[in-house]
């Protein structure tokens, strides 16, 4: 059997690809944010030193972490889509923007509902939240940026560079517990070794693999309208039994 | 060259301009960039003068003391090396606590004592149930007094842990 490896990267075949894709990833999704959140509030004991605060972690580490993922995943299609001008890899850009958006936008507010009660404080200029919040300014630049564009392509190649010369910004984020004296904590879970209870990991764990899937989910579900919309007046999409009913 | 090698290169070295660049601005804003200043950065009169700025280090353990007025509190901020006596007048976060991190807003006056505006409780990233963490200083306590009948000087751990 040979496989048709760029057969996928066509909008049309990977629409209804797409749409057979999305229950394999919703519904785990919705199964592990159940478990997850049952784990968190539950099963995880009590911190001997923040006591029941703590558990906003479950909330704030996953969005965090996957609010710099996307980024970088975003910043890579994008590039794809500018070098090699293959129209779904902007599509999925731009199908990835909003979520970013709104797990930097979750992990601020989640680490000011931390902040207060731990350090004394809803918000500090400490590096750490200042490269997050530039984090959510590059999300929002780069949907502002592609809205503002009425040519398609146009707003791809503009939205492509804001996307990829904002990647510097990801590393900084990460590394700027270590790199300068902040407020926020340093890393819990590193490459090597976690420093946490394992109970408590678990819970983490399943929060962080419930908002993978919720991330994949979500942008097959938006990069299908995107496909809708751009490719509006094709015959392929005016034969789509969805489009015609 | 081709249209596609061209933009490739293009797009390269765009990414190495800027990441040089933003390496320039990060290393001219090094000290700027961090939050506060440690006891040892004062001492070496890094610290700006005459005007606000943030210290932090650990509360040196025994050091707290509190006045009447049950508002004014009096503690020495530490980093293994140097220590500052500092004032607040205010109520302590919950997590301040004599050996843990803080963080302290104000100013350096003249008698050398920091008189703080703000102070905000610095935790590490170490989570565990209770009861492993007083297995855990059961364990250190244990040490320190191995060490103590040995003739070893006592070593701060956290102080270590969390990296002043």
């Amino acid at each position: 059997m040979t496989i048709h490896w760029f057969k996928y990267a066509a909008p049309t075949t990977f629409y209804g690809l797409a749409g057979k894709l999305i229950p394999f990833f919703a519904w785990p999704s919705a199964i592990l944010f159940v478990a997850g959140i049952y784990f968190g509030f539950f099963v995880a004991p009590t911190d001997a030193v923040q006591s029941e605060a703590y558990r906003i972690m479950f909330i704030h580490v996953p969005v965090s972490i996957l609010s710099m993922f996307i980024y970088l995943i975003m910043a890579g299609y994008a590039a794809l889509g500018l070098i090699f001008k293959t129209r779904l890899s902007s599509m999925m850009a731009s199908a990835l923007a909003p979520t970013g958006a709104i797990f930097a936008f979750i992990a601020l507010w989640s680490g000011a509902l931390w902040g207060k009660p731990m350090w004394g404080a809803w918000w500090v200029w400490d590096a750490r939240l200042t490269s997050e919040l530039i984090l959510l300014f590059l999300y929002l630049g780069f949907i502002a940026l592609q809205a503002s564009i009425d040519d398609p392509r146009r707003a791809d190649r503009a939205g492509a560079l804001l996307a990829i010369v904002g990647s510097v910004n990801v590393p900084i984020i990460y590394f700027s517990v270590k790199w300068w004296n902040t407020l926020h904590q340093g890393s819990t879970i590193k490459f090597s070794d976690t420093s946490m209870h394992v109970a408590m990991k678990q819970a983490l764990f399943l929060m962080m693999a419930a908002c993978w899937l919720y991330t994949i989910a979500i942008t097959l579900v938006r990069v299908r309208s995107i496909i809708l919309e751009r490719e509006r007046n094709t015959q392929w999409v005016s034969e789509l039994e969805e489009v015609r009913s | 060259m081709r249209v596609r090698t061209k933009t490739f290169l293009f797009i390269i070295g765009g990414i190495a301009i800027i990441a040089a660049s933003v390496g320039l601005v990060l290393f001219a804003l090094r000290n700027n960039v961090s939050l506060y200043f440690t006891p040892t950065q004062v001492f070496n009169k890094e610290a700006p003068q005459g005007r606000n700025f943030r210290i932090g280090g650990l509360v040196e353990v025994g050091s707290l003391t509190r006045e009447k007025d049950g508002l004014t509190s009096h503690f020495i901020i530490t980093d293994m090396m140097k220590t500052m006596p500092v004032t607040y007048k205010g109520i302590l976060p919950d997590l301040f606590k004599e050996g843990k991190g803080v963080v302290a807003q104000g100013k350096l006056q003249s008698d050398n004592v920091f008189y703080a505006e703000e102070v905000l409780a610095k935790h590490d990233e170490n989570y565990m149930p209770p009861e492993a963490k007083d297995a855990l200083d059961k364990a250190a306590r244990a040490q320190s007094a191995l060490n103590a009948a040995s003739g070893i000087p006592p070593t701060d751990t956290t102080a270590k842990k969390i990296g002043y």
